[in-house]
């Protein structure tokens, strides 16, 4: 029987891709070794050395019980993912929305503003190409580029090579920016202290019921692109209620990247999040 | 599309266990997926056809049972159906609902083939012949 390893049907392979995954452009230069199995299973005859191969050796069907979550390996990754991210006080965000919502935009400014009060870093996870890391780069902010194939999300097994490929300093901030999808990156726990859903007003104020999954997942939603409310007929209070709908423990702020507007609240936001981290200090005022 | 990936996960939850157990074939696999999990059995169903070829689950029956949804409704201090992440409350019409089951993705339990060991001997013999 031909056994196929993880690494060649790795899960963020949509089926028939194998080994697309890139780090800024490089392939992982070797299979990383198989993290060790989860504690959580303890097959029986192998815990006792009971399956000695000297005897008749007849079985019957035999039901186990599993009780395993599917997503349990990502999970024990994504567990020490925050591990690591918590010895050294960095708050970690997962920033999540369609593509086109902005993103990219918002990350560049964000960082430029946030300049000098601590350090910043970014994954960036793209299907294909450079260009978001490149932007990212420009501000002077490290980056680290993703491109997962044919993988429409994120995992916690990227996030963990990727903090061995980045500078990260302690107690800085680092913002993933997920590949752009509204559904599948909702399953994926990368380590994250919080995912932040991205909703542009020039998407639709219903998105948060028909793709409900991302917005019961996050922490915070930010209603983008609030300059070109003038020209669109979007109600945000009945996105916000919508998102509320799926998620009564969503907290909302509204902001322009283009204008400005509200932006400080959601700078204000990373900043008492940071400051919440045991071992972080605040902000060096510059 | 993630259902490829969590069929993939699967495959390797099969592997592990088939292989802790002296590389049994594994006949059926019961999963238990929530309402809320945001998973199309039909995707899953597909994907599974695909992650297990060549694997120890190969060609194994798979039955899914669908765990119903339910929250915790805040208005009315219970436990309420929740088919749809925004359903309301069928008793007080309220949104405030926090989801306690329906949520799950599960490998629940495994049947492993039966194995005889002579039939196996005389298959690798037969193979041998062969050779």
């Amino acid at each position: 029987m031909t056994k196929l390893t993880r690494d060649q049907t790795m899960c963020s392979t949509c089926g028939c891709g194998s080994g697309e995954i890139r780090y800024n452009g490089q392939p992982a230069l070797s299979a990383a070794p198989l993290p060790a199995p989860t504690q959580a299973f303890r097959p029986v005859a192998a815990a006792a050395g009971a399956h000695v191969h000297d005897h008749a050796h007849d079985h019957d069907a035999q039901k186990v019980k599993i009780e395993r979550d599917i997503l349990s390996h990502n999970d024990t990754l994504a567990a020490a993912n925050r591990a690591w991210l918590a010895a050294r006080a960095i708050l970690a965000l997962n920033l999540v929305s369609s593509p086109g919502s902005g993103k990219t935009t918002l990350l560049v400014e964000t960082i430029r503003r946030l300049a000098g009060e601590f350090p910043i870093a970014v994954i960036e996870g793209d299907q294909q190409t450079e260009f978001d890391a490149e932007r990212i780069r420009a501000t002077g902010a490290p980056a680290l580029q993703i491109n997962t194939g044919k993988g429409c999300h994120l995992d916690a097994h990227m996030v963990g090579e990727a903090f061995a490929r980045l500078p990260l300093a302690a107690q800085s901030l680092l913002l993933i920016e997920n590949v752009g999808n509204l559904v599948c990156p909702a399953a994926f726990d990368l380590g994250e202290a919080h995912k932040v859903v991205i909703l542009s007003v020039t998407e639709g104020e219903d998105k948060p019921l028909k793709y409900p999954d991302m917005f019961a997942a996050a922490d915070l939603m930010l209603l983008s692109k609030t300059d070109l409310l003038p020209h669109l007929s979007f109600d945000p209070e009945r996105a916000i209620g919508y998102a509320q709908r799926v998620n009564p423990r969503l907290h909302t702020l509204t902001l322009s990247t283009t204008s400005g507007a509200g932006f400080d609240a959601w700078l204000d936001w990373i900043r008492r999040e940071r400051a919440t981290l045991p071992g972080a200090r605040p902000g060096a005022v510059t | 599309m993630h259902e490829m990936a969590l069929a993939g996960s699967i495959r390797d939850i099969i592997d592990e266990v088939a292989h802790a157990h002296g590389d049994r074939r594994v006949e059926r696999v019961v999963l238990e997926i929530g309402e809320l999990a945001a998973v199309e059995i039909s995707a899953l169903r597909f994907g599974l056809e695909v992650a297990l070829k060549d694997s120890f689950g190969e060609n194994a029956i798979i039955d899914i049972i669908a765990v119903a949804g339910s929250g915790w409704c805040m208005r009315c201090a219970t436990t309420v159906a929740l088919p749809r992440r925004d359903a309301a409350c069928p008793q007080c019409g309220s949104y405030q609902i926090q989801p306690t089951a329906g949520t799950e993705m599960r490998v629940k339990e495994l049947m492993l083939a039966a194995v005889n060991e002579a039939a196996v001997d005389d298959e690798a013999h037969e193979r041998s012949d062969h050779v």
